[in-house]
């Protein structure tokens, strides 16, 4: 009815521009389905047990990822147990303590500046910093640390935006009770902002294993086993995650299926954090929902 | 019958950075009474209540000038304890906000934070609270679920429990049911009134028929001055002030 009475020229540009709309979603969807696709199509039959489980070894003829892995747990592991308390950290500090708003809104800005520098600059400064200054040299160490300092402004970044979208009534309520400020972000404003941060830190894990420039420079290109078994081992372990493994593999050895498995391995890998990411969110904004009822 | 003094104002300004919300404000409040303060919107009324327990601090750039004292003690002195001055002065704010714990961790936050420890005592403390506040019969069949599963008046019951379990000596009520529907706003009302005696409560309300049925002082604010405070029947039959008048008789509000 509404449709018939629209005069023919706009009749006509409602249903290009719905053309079009649809055509750059089509587009989307099916270029997205294309790259997956055909990583699948090439990786997914090198996908076995031994892969994801043996090593490298020229003599035999194999290939094996788990260095890679471990090597990418290994940075996972240690650029979060450095981020998560360093980032929420400023976070509670900048949201909850601050006097200065012109110093918070400064920092707030910095935060999101660096969130958006290209990841290459970082590893300039990890390699200058903590490869040579602190003498680490090229280790997952040293690679660890500069994804921690590229990670930290996302995560300060979430966390903020989690700790704002805490009710001020409950702040309220706990001060009204004789709670100082201090017990009342433990009890009632963090509990309560714990699915953003968690977002915020599967983002970061997002980021660190999708990272490959960053760990070139600074954790070594190795796909040879680490010795993850000693204190010392773990402070020279060098080597390279999935993602530089991937560059390693095609472009160093040009073992293409070698490398088409491993980004399958890293496609799903990105599609479960992000699933992990979606989930959390949803059921934080259900039980905020729920708040206000 | 002689009343003992238990919050008292003198000469009391208050500002938010440049602007002055309140304006020489001297007002005695006595114990265990209920005393409401009404007024037009931002005449000031909500500014005293939260300068009773300092949660004004929570806005940058508020600042107290003037006496106002807690049994004799100043509210704004430096060497004041916080803390301790909200415990010994809870607050029941408009909206019903209980925390998203269960029933019983809601009521047992405040005695927790001032070190109440120990399952049976805490069990006696929550139980008392929710007795006083006349929710115990509602709830007490599940006081492991989420506070928040409770109607808005259940929740505003509640909160006034929360506020109970740390056994303060004045509760602030800051238009505490303006958002709850009639009935509970009743029932909220006849809990106040059994309270008054043991409690001094101060309470904001913008409902006038509140004031006169609950309360047994009323002070009426205005552009940030008090202009007239009394006994709420005095107050109501015979206003003082043409301005208290005209408010009484709907001609501003």
């Amino acid at each position: 009815m509404m449709r018939a009475a629209l005069p023919p020229g706009r009749l006509l540009r409602n249903v290009l521009a719905r053309l079009l709309l649809w055509l750059s979603a089509a587009a989307t969807c099916a270029l997205l389905l294309l790259v997956a696709g055909y990583i699948f199509f090439r990786g997914a039959p090198g996908v076995s047990l031994e892969l994801l489980t043996g090593r490298d070894s020229v003599l035999e003829g194999t290939v094996g990822i788990l260095p890679s892995i471990l090597n990418t747990l290994y940075v996972i592991a240690v650029s979060l147990a450095i981020v998560v308390p360093v980032g929420v950290g400023a976070a509670i500090y900048l949201t909850e303590y601050a006097q200065n708003r012109r110093l918070a809104g400064a920092m707030a800005f910095a935060a999101e500046t660096l969130a958006g520098i290209p990841s290459i600059l970082y590893a300039m400064v990890g390699v200058m910093v903590f490869c040579t200054a602190l003498g680490l040299q090229r280790t997952l160490l040293a690679g660890s640390l500069t994804l921690a300092v590229m990670t930290l402004p996302t995560v300060i970044r979430t966390t903020q935006e989690s700790l704002k979208s805490v009710p001020r009534s409950y702040r309220e309520g706990a001060l009204g009770l004789g709670a100082g400020q201090w017990r009342t972000i433990r009890t009632v404003v963090l509990p309560s902002s714990l699915d953003g941060m968690i977002t915020g830190c599967i983002l970061a894990v997002g980021r660190v294993v999708g990272e490959s420039a960053v760990l070139m420079y600074t954790a070594g290109l190795s796909t040879a086993m680490q010795d993850f078994g000693t204190i010392q081992g773990l402070m020279r372990a060098s080597g390279a995650t999935l993602s530089v493994a991937l560059y390693v593999y095609a472009k160093e050895r040009s073992d293409f299926a070698a490398a088409f498995s491993v980004a399958t391995v890293l496609l799903v890998l990105a599609a479960l954090l992000n699933l992990a990411a979606l989930l959390i969110g949803r059921r934080a904004t259900r039980r905020k929902g729920g708040g206000h009822g | 019958m002689a009343e003992r003094i238990i919050l008292s104002a003198r000469e009391l300004d208050f500002y938010y950075g440049h602007t002055q919300a309140l304006r020489h404000i001297s007002l005695d409040i006595p114990a265990n009474q209920v005393t409401a303060l009404i007024g037009p919107s931002g005449c000031g009324k909500t500014t005293f209540l939260r300068a009773i327990n300092r949660m004004n601090d929570l806005v940058a750039g508020a600042r107290a000038k003037g006496s106002l004292a807690f049994h004799g003690r100043e509210i704004y002195s430096p060497d004041q304890d916080v803390i301790d001055l909200r415990r010994r002065i809870g607050m029941v704010f408009q909206r019903p906000n209980p925390f998203p714990m269960s029933i019983y961790d809601n009521v047992a936050y405040g005695p927790r934070t001032h070190g109440v420890r120990g399952r049976e005592r805490l069990d006696g403390v929550v139980e008392q609270a929710l007795r006083a506040a006349a929710i115990w019969d509602e709830v007490k069949d599940r006081l492991k679920r989420s506070a928040l599963g409770l109607s808005g008046g259940q929740q505003q019951r509640l909160c006034i429990a929360r506020a109970l379990a740390v056994e303060p000596e004045v509760l602030l009520l800051d238009e505490a049911t303006s958002a709850l529907d009639p009935i509970s706003t009743a029932r909220v009302e006849e809990l106040i009134a059994s309270l008054q005696g043991q409690y001094t409560i101060v309470m904001v309300t913008h409902n006038m028929q509140q004031a006169a049925r609950v309360s047994g002082r009323t002070a009426f604010f205005l552009g940030g001055e008090l202009v007239e405070a009394g006994r709420t029947e005095r107050l109501f039959s015979m206003p003082r002030d043409k301005r208290t008048e005209g408010y009484l008789t709907g001609q501003f509000g």
